[in-house]
């Protein structure tokens, strides 16, 4: 694969790595998540690349109910990670149904099923 | 929508089609027989329309293959794509068409048939990139997350929630055009299958087959149809987002701003409001509206809905249809909230007809909580 270039590219290969890369914009600094070519706050251009810091906390949660034979429940969850960005994703490591709002959660690059992905566990007390 | 449009479009008629399930028939099929019935409750043709305001829920260009399939060339379009709000959004662009002159007629139209095609909600969109690794249902997780937030924050009950199906449930027991017209208690709900905490399968909308239509003129020739004229007085809207992920706070959509400018334009207060018809695809919707809208509180919400206080004989008379939750949901129900809200008005409702309607809000949602439209429309009493 050539370089990386666009933003989505850039974020696809740092998990490859198992490294969770965040865009924060130079003009405002803020972070922002979906990776894109502009802030979305201020509308600047100028993106640096930044190494989450992994911590963060369940915004929300719910339980998907699925039948046994098909997998069985799992849950979905809005992080809100520490440097200010939320995305969707799932807590391991518990029952679906015990994953809480303001549980402090910390973030793990998984590759189970091929493609790597952000998934949380319970933060260590 | 601003001052200088109010009241400047009227309904001059409305109709629906496939109600329930229409076996055998296409989404188009669903959408032609809504537009006849429309035209008809207008004593107008389809030859007469020459402004479509169409978007379904099949194809990439539906607003082209509507216009193809009733056999009508017409000379304004719109088919933006708001969701189900989008045909709340449309009266604020047939307005406009209608009042530069670009337009004569214009045709606000929808249909599906969801039900009997697939048994479940068809959605045309892909799962967004960031979202779909963890398998959110949509949009019922969307949802879900709204609700268990707002019970986190402000203590909302599922009680409350339960409240909201079964005032729908009690509106719906009386219109006989309503899918589910069995009763329905809190402990129905609540003891129903869960689909998604905390939501269970009667906290959600119906998956119906049905079409919806509405005529609009300008108002200098709205008294020359057979049906009293129902006015546009205000319409506003606001999209916050298109991902659930991507939404600021999972408590207040943006109905708060399409709401306070809707009011604005009609010139009218919360008081003046008659009756309330809402996009309620799942309980939590019926209580963020309300709030948003500014008829309660932010975090009342749940208390608003208690124990009867919108369903017949409470103090606000909410989804006097049934709602998405009882009467009809083909993939997308904005358009019921308006058809309901002038029935009420004209007088014609098919349930529970209220006393002396002038004043009514539609509100549409659109993606997941993304989109908020209201419009606010009134009888000639209010011009
Ligand atoms: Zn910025």
């Amino acid at each position: 694969m050539p370089d990386a270039t666009g933003p989505d590219q850039i974020y696809d290969c740092a998990l490859a790595s198992k490294e969770i890369l965040l865009p924060k914009c130079d003009d405002c600094g803020a972070y922002h998540f979906f990776p894109r070519v502009l802030c979305p706050h201020c509308h600047g251009t100028s993106i640096s690349w930044m190494r989450a810091s992994g911590k963060g906390r369940v915004h929300t949660t719910t339980v998907v109910r699925r039948k046994p034979e098909r997998g069985g429940d799992y849950n979905v969850c809005m992080v809100e990670l520490e440097e200010g960005v939320r995305m969707m994703s799932r807590v391991d490591g518990i029952a679906p149904g015990d994953v809480a709002i303001d549980m402090a959660v910390t973030a793990f690059v998984d590759d189970a099923e091929g493609t790597p992905i952000v998934l949380f566990r319970p933060a260590e007390v | 929508m601003t001052n200088e449009l109010r009241g400047k479009s009227a309904i001059v008629g409305t109709g629906h089609a496939g109600f329930g399930e229409a076996h055998g028939l296409t989404a188009y099929d669903v959408m032609a027989q809504s537009a006849l019935a429309a035209l008809s409750d207008a004593g107008l043709k389809l030859s007469d329309v020459d402004g479509l305001f169409c978007t379904m829920m099949e194809d990439s260009m539906p607003a082209l293959m509507a216009a193809e399939y009733l056999g009508i060339q017409p000379r304004f379009i719109d088919g933006t794509m708001l969701g189900g709000s989008s045909f709340v959004n449309y009266l604020t662009s047939a307005t406009m068409a209608l009042e530069a002159g670009l337009c004569d007629v214009a045709l606000i139209v929808y249909g599906s048939n969801q039900r009997t095609a697939s048994g479940k909600l068809v959605t045309a969109s892909r799962p967004p990139a960031y979202e779909a690794p963890y398998n959110p249902r949509y949009p019922i997780s969307a949802y879900a997350m709204a609700a268990a937030r707002h019970m986190h924050e402000y203590g909302t009950t599922r009680e409350q929630l339960a409240d909201v199906a079964v005032s729908a449930r009690a509106w719906a027991q009386h219109n006989p055009e309503a899918f589910e017209r069995g009763p329905l208690t809190r402990e129905d709900v609540l003891g129903a299958r869960m689909v998604g905490d905390p939501l269970t399968v009667r906290d959600c909308c119906l998956v119906t087959d049905g079409g919806g239509a509405i005529v609009l003129v300008r108002a200098d020739r709205a008294k020359d149809f057979p049906k009293a004229p129902v006015y546009v007085l205000g319409s506003a809207a606001e999209s916050s987002h298109r991902q659930i992920s991507q939404m600021k706070d999972f408590t207040v959509t943006a109905a708060r701003e399409s709401g306070k400018r809707a009011f604005a334009a009609a010139g009218v207060s919360h008081d003046d409001i008659q009756a309330v018809e809402l996009y309620d695809a799942f309980t939590i919707n019926t209580i963020l509206f309300l709030e948003d809208l500014g008829f309660c509180a932010k975090g009342e919400g749940g208390a608003f809905v208690e124990g009867g206080r919108i369903a017949p004989g409470g103090v606000l008379p909410v989804n006097t249809n049934g709602g998405g939750l009882s009467c009809v949901h083909p993939g997308m129900y904005g358009i019921f909230t308006v058809i309901e809200a002038t029935r009420q008005i004209r007088g014609d409702a098919p349930g529970i007809q209220l006393n002396n309607i002038d004043l009514a809000l539609a509100h549409g949602n659109g993606g997941v909580l993304s989109s908020q439209v209201t419009a606010i429309l009134g009888s000639q009493a209010t011009l």
